[in-house]
């Protein structure tokens, strides 16, 4: 770091952080559709990274079809992540109706039949749309920057993604904090069966809980394509560094899943500017490696007694 | 009842079993194979290795490792770099900037023997690695890891980070590695050709040799107290602890002896390939491990080996005439396992076999059953309490 001044570091630091935060947001909504799951109902979603591609393909779709509309080229994203988080929903519905409801009692059994799934998913996705990888219209006022002086350059993108996400954390915390199905949620995560003696349909709380879980992995796709291009394996790239920050996070806490997803997104950025990003990433699951093993409970140990 | 001669299933892999497989693989595969085949059959045995491991770590100790690559690739790289030193002697490689170090050296500028590469020049010291390597990292993993209580999911998350920390190091440092293409080019060992037809035999009877002790060692750790208490604590982790045993030196143990298996493993792909590399390690062929040893049969130590010779050659043959229906096809073998088939291919046998058993088979069996009251049934394990 010695070769430079400290106003440069502070710009680095800028702007090295607002490069995490785009990273931040992906993994964060990714986290928080997986967070709900394993909470929830100890289920390891190996193939969320899909549901976000999913969410990433339909709009695609939106893009090439209502964006090439007049007029509609600037508006279009505002239906696309709706429609995203639609079609992800409505596949993660299916999903468990057709499979993970048989596997609850068998946790890590889910783990290989969603990887499995997962493998079907990325050669639909292939057939459907070929192995090239596929961009979507970025509209006007997304693109540019920001430049508060002159050596920091944000990319408005990112603070559309940031805005989103953070949109869609309140969305999620309202859902389970301040609304009946929130509630009940909750009551099914603390006690299955107690829950179902008061009269909670637990089993359509799972369906509704994991196919939510995916709609938001969907709107994580929309986010994404703003800020790379989705090809059929796209999601099986952030699948290991999502499945950290839970873990880490502290399995059931939201503010765990947040606090969890910053520091990785934004430790692995800063050190991609000094050290290369393979050495960056090497480091922060290291990291996160170690801290677990000290704290396996995450950061913020869930109450929930096992 | 039909403990000994049950052929796929059985509790503790019957003798009988392992005895079918070592004729299939020593006499009928050699016979039916010409050496193309063969030496594919070899290198897919490497990976039964691993799906041995798998059994004895996921099947009996029920832990689940989503980086088991790892150790077949330390115990392949391990080889891999004894014979790179070997064929990068000064003369051959006398063009280099360096003469007399690996090619991908040369090619990264690097003008000297990194100390790590220095002991691979001695094949006692590889061999020692081969075998000792694997084991120690499993034991530094296991050891940090059970010992904190970490277990379930979320061991096998952390394993599965640590083969793709250990996949992207070896890609980011090329220069002492070999990068993405590995470490390539491999001809002689102790200046014997090991690509020549004569050597491949002799290296695909190695590897069944091999293959064929890695299950009797496993078949004896599960068949003594050990193996029991591994169940036990597989299937009530809390009774067994509450019993007065301490549950992480099992788990450590079991786990360094899939890791160990699965290095030799990776050291005969490398002899039986020509090379190893970073492919071998990652996420995707560590679950792959996992594929075979679950089609095959999760309690089935012979059942690993079957799944892991199946699921290769229909990959091979499916992936070459279909190469897009191989990927929904195996997906879809994953998600059925699973679903209707949990015990994998040998529960079929186990609940259909004795049935099918010649009247000699009939004879043992009831010899057997005289002999000794016990009768060790495929017995599937508890199921585990939703939470």
């Amino acid at each position: 770091m010695s070769g430079f001044s400290t106003q440069e570091l502070l710009a680095i630091f800028a702007m090295q952080g607002f490069a995490g935060v785009s990273f931040f947001s992906v993994l964060l909504l990714m986290a928080l559709g997986l967070a709900i799951i394993y909470g929830q109902m100890r289920v390891i979603n190996m193939a969320h990274g899909e549901f976000m591609v999913i969410g990433a393909y339909a709009t695609y779709l939106c893009s090439i079809t209502l964006g090439a509309l007049p007029g509609m080229t600037d508006y279009y994203l505002f239906f696309a992540i709706p429609i995203a988080f639609g079609s992800a929903f409505l596949v993660g519905y299916v999903v468990e109706i057709a499979l993970i409801r048989h596997l609850y009692h068998r946790p890590l059994d889910t783990l290989l039949a969603t990887w499995g799934l997962a493998l079907i998913m990325q050669q639909g996705f292939r057939s459907a749309f070929g192995a090239r990888e596929v961009s979507v219209l970025v509209p006007d006022w997304l693109r540019g920057s920001y430049r508060p002086t002159m050596m920091i350059d944000i990319p408005l993108n990112g603070i559309a993604i940031l805005v989103l996400t953070l949109l869609v954390t309140l969305g999620v915390w309202w859902f389970l904090y301040r609304s009946r199905w929130g509630l009940r949620v909750r009551c099914t995560t603390a006690n299955r069966d107690m829950s179902g003696a008061v009269g909670i349909n637990t089993k359509r709380v799972d369906r509704v809980t994991f196919a939510l879980g995916c709609g938001i992995a969907g709107i994580a796709g929309a986010a994404f394509t703003t800020i790379s291009s989705t090809g059929p394996t796209s999601g099986s790239l952030y699948i290991v560094d999502t499945f950290l920050v839970v873990v880490f996070g502290g399995a059931g806490s939201l503010v765990g899943t947040i606090a969890s997803a910053f520091s990785i997104a934004q430790a692995q950025s800063l050190m991609e500017f000094f050290l290369g990003s393979s050495m960056a990433k090497v480091l922060t699951l290291l990291t996160v490696i170690g801290i677990l093993l000290l704290r396996p409970e995450g950061l913020v140990a869930s109450k929930v007694r096992r | 009842m039909n403990r000994l001669f049950s052929f796929f299933q059985d509790r503790h892999a019957g003798l009988g079993s392992i005895l079918l497989l070592a004729i299939v693989l020593m006499v009928v595969m050699p016979l039916v194979f010409d050496i193309y085949r063969l030496n594919l059959a070899g290198r897919y045995l490497t990976y039964a290795f691993v799906a041995l491991g798998l059994v004895l770590c996921w099947g009996y100790g029920g832990i689940l490792s989503l980086g088991q690559g790892i150790f077949f690739g330390i115990g392949g790289y391990a080889m891999a770099m004894f014979l790179k030193i070997e064929a990068s002697d000064p003369e051959s490689t006398s063009i280099q900037t360096t003469p007399g170090i690996p090619d991908f050296m040369d090619w990264n500028r690097i003008t000297e023997l990194p100390w790590f590469w220095v002991p691979f020049n001695s094949l006692t010291f590889t061999i020692i690695a081969v075998l000792v390597l694997p084991a120690a990292f499993a034991f530094l993993i296991g050891f940090a890891m059970f010992k904190r209580r970490v277990s379930g999911v979320y061991f096998a998350i952390i394993t599965q980070a640590l083969a793709v920390v250990l996949t992207i190091l070896i890609i980011g440092q090329q220069g002492y590695t070999g990068g993405i293409n590995g470490i390539t080019d491999l001809r002689t060992l102790m200046g014997w050709d090991i690509r020549d037809d004569s050597a491949r035999y002799l290296l695909y009877y190695l590897n069944a040799v091999l293959l064929i002790g890695c299950l009797l060692i496993g078949r004896w750790v599960l068949n003594c107290k050990y193996g029991r208490i591994l169940t036990a604590l597989r299937d009530k982790e809390e009774r067994v602890r509450f019993s007065g045993y301490d549950v992480a030196n099992f788990k450590v143990f079991i786990f360094c002896l899939a890791a160990f298996i699965s290095g030799i493993g990776g050291a005969m792909f490398t002899l039986q390939v020509g090379f190893m590399s970073p492919s071998f390690i990652g996420i995707v062929p560590s679950i792959e491990f996992v594929i075979f040893a679950a089609v095959g049969g999760r309690l089935s130590l012979v059942g690993g080996v079957y799944g892991a010779l199946l699921v290769s050659f229909a990959k091979t043959m499916f992936a070459e005439a279909y190469p897009q229906l191989w990927q929904f096809l195996i997906g879809a073998v994953f998600i059925l396992v699973v679903l209707v088939l949990p015990y994998g291919l040998a529960s079929i046998y186990g609940r259909f076999g004795h049935r099918m058993r010649t009247p000699f088979e009939r004879w043992l069996g009831d010899r057997k059953a005289r002999s000794s009251a016990s009768s060790g049934g495929f017995q599937e394990p508890l199921q585990e309490k939703r939470p």
